[in-house]
């Protein structure tokens, strides 16, 4: 193939990478900015989007598209629970504590992780994916499957953003996120606002989950690789800038794809930790983050 | 229709409020007058249930409000202007106030009261409220707080860093409010600021209200202000 056309290519992976980074890092992003919380756990709930999703697909038999719809429902709500209830349980007992906070959350990731060792097992296990048909170009075929991850990512983004920019939910949450007792002194129900956005949050990361999980399979110890991503993204970006976190995502997403086609993940890999690392040296503060920050 | 009964809130292990206690009537303006690190913003959040005092009583025309969730106390007819502001400040104007409305419900008619007040802010609405001078700052704060639709109001030094036409702009609504039967509890460093509004003063030392008289007290008596606040 001639580089033009490699290249091509190589930016359609890195898109489909950076939609579901995008997703991902957002969740991530939104707990921070709110709530003030790092929470280590946010890539096991991607794991368990991954799984409840294998787990779905795998009872509802009928036709890939009905397993992979139910999951697409199912396994987002699953998390949100599980996660809402470690909120109610832990985090919320800890008073958002921010180092508590962190070793509250590691825990939990360990505890999801072997959970799902226990009951998932070792094995990475694949999802069929809801239709096949390849999209032709001149050069190559690509999978429309993927180019529907990349539209759905946009789609969420679109909606997460309309929510939060536009109505009264995302309004508390936006007064939330700048002052909770000034919030709490208007009538805002500072600790539901938190324990539904710790929520949310971890259903970013399950859809991105079952979004990715026919293209990459679900294993128990899937969540590491966009935890990692998710944290650069959300340090480059700006720590609690949602404009910052796509950004980032898009960058560190498109140039991931673009090496590993090129040369190899792992260099993709060292390349971002260089990035964030440069940037953490030049602008602490991220590229759109606050200077106080 | 307000009262304080005892309360005694602590930050850690460090008492800061002792068996404080207050009335408030309704159309009648209560002040605070006391040093620096008294305790007068530590009340205004005890009362607000921001800070959970360890015993004590709060009511509101009889309903307790110390035993109620801290976001429900707004919710009972209480508006709030903190000490600093504390706007949001990356929202706009219109979203402050909207944080304001939707505390207790109120719609179009009662922002159209409310800005009937603070003429200058209906011409800001889509301005980041950070952006404001610090006169139209306290304005919205106030404004904000009369969205809730209060029976009381709490002001934790409204006219800090303004100047004298401002302070009387204040003054103005203020005035407003008691002929309306809107009890407030202002927090003042200034006792010129206090002497036009106020109905009562309360002298708060230490954690406690030490001696509450009749605001003609201050001028026949400046032994008080030299005795509790270290001016006059
Ligand atoms: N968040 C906090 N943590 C620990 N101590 C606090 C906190 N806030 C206030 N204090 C202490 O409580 C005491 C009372 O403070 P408070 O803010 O109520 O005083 P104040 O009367 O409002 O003073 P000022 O006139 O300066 O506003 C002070 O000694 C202060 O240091
Ligand atoms: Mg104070």
């Amino acid at each position: 193939m001639d580089f033009g056309p490699f290249l091509f290519l190589a930016t359609l992976e890195g898109l489909v990478q950076a939609a579901v980074l995008c997703l991902t890092a957002l969740g991530l992003s939104l707990v921070f900015g709110v709530m003030r919380v790092v929470n280590v756990a946010h890539g096991e709930f991607y794991m368990l989007g991954a799984v409840i999703a294998w787990w779905v697909t795998s009872i509802v038999g009928i036709h890939p598209a009905v397993g992979f719809a139910a999951a697409l429902a199912i396994a987002p709500l699953a998390v949100g629970a599980i996660a809402f209830a470690g909120e109610r349980l832990i985090l919320k007992r800890l008073d958002y504590n921010p180092e508590a906070t962190i070793v509250a959350t590691i825990g939990m990731l360990y505890v999801i992780q072997q959970m799902a060792l226990l009951f998932f097992g070792p094995d990475p296990r694949p999802v069929e994916a809801p239709f096949y048909f390849r999209i032709q170009f001149p050069w190559f075929g690509y999978s429309g499957y993927k180019l529907i991850v990349v539209a759905a990512a946009i789609a969420i983004l679109l909606i997460a953003w309309f929510v939060i920019a536009k109505t009264r939910i995302g309004l508390v949450m936006r007064a939330t996120q700048f002052d909770g007792d000034t919030a709490q002194a208007f009538g805002i129900p500072v600790n539901r606002v938190y324990a539904s956005v710790f929520a949310v949050g971890a259903m970013f990361a399950a859809v991105a989950a079952v979004l990715i999980v026919p293209i990459r399979q679900a294993h128990y110890l899937m969540g590491l690789d966009p935890l990692l991503l998710s944290f650069i993204v959300v340090i480059l970006g700006g720590l609690g800038s949602i404009r910052g976190t796509i950004v980032a995502a898009i960058l560190i997403g498109l140039s991931d794809g673009i090496i590993s086609v090129f040369f190899s993940p792992t260099l993709a890999k060292m390349a971002s930790t260089l990035l964030v690392a440069l940037v953490l040296v030049f602008r602490p503060q991220g590229l759109f983050g606050r200077e106080e920050l | 229709m307000l009262k304080v009964e005892n309360l005694n809130s602590f930050y850690g292990a460090s008492q800061v409020l002792r068996d404080f206690s207050i009335d408030l009537a309704a159309g009648e303006v209560l002040c605070l007058l006391g040093r620096n690190g008294a305790g007068k913003t530590t009340a205004l959040r005890s009362i607000m249930g921001l800070l959970r005092p360890r015993s004590g009583l709060v009511t509101l025309d009889g309903r307790e409000l110390t035993s109620l969730p801290g976001h429900e106390v707004p919710k009972a007819g209480i508006g709030y202007v903190p000490q600093g502001r504390r706007l949001f400040s990356e929202l706009t104007v219109a979203e402050n106030l909207e944080i304001g409305l939707m505390c207790r419900g109120g719609g179009e008619e009662v922002r159209e009261r409310v800005l009937q007040y603070f003429p200058r802010l209906s011409e800001r609405l889509d301005q980041a409220s950070g952006t404001l001078s610090g006169g139209e700052q306290q304005m919205l704060a106030m404004a904000r707080a009369l969205c809730v639709e209060p029976s009381v109001i709490l002001l934790d030094e409204p006219t800090e860093g303004l100047q004298p036409s401002m302070i009387s702009t204040i003054r103005d609504v203020l005035l407003q409010l008691r002929g309306d039967g809107v009890g407030i509890l202002l927090v003042e460093q200034r006792v010129d600021a206090v002497r036009p509004v106020a109905d009562r003063v309360a002298f708060v030392e230490n954690g406690c209200v030490r001696e509450t008289v009749g605001v003609a007290a201050l001028t026949e008596n400046p032994e008080l202000l030299r005795k509790y606040v270290g001016v006059g």
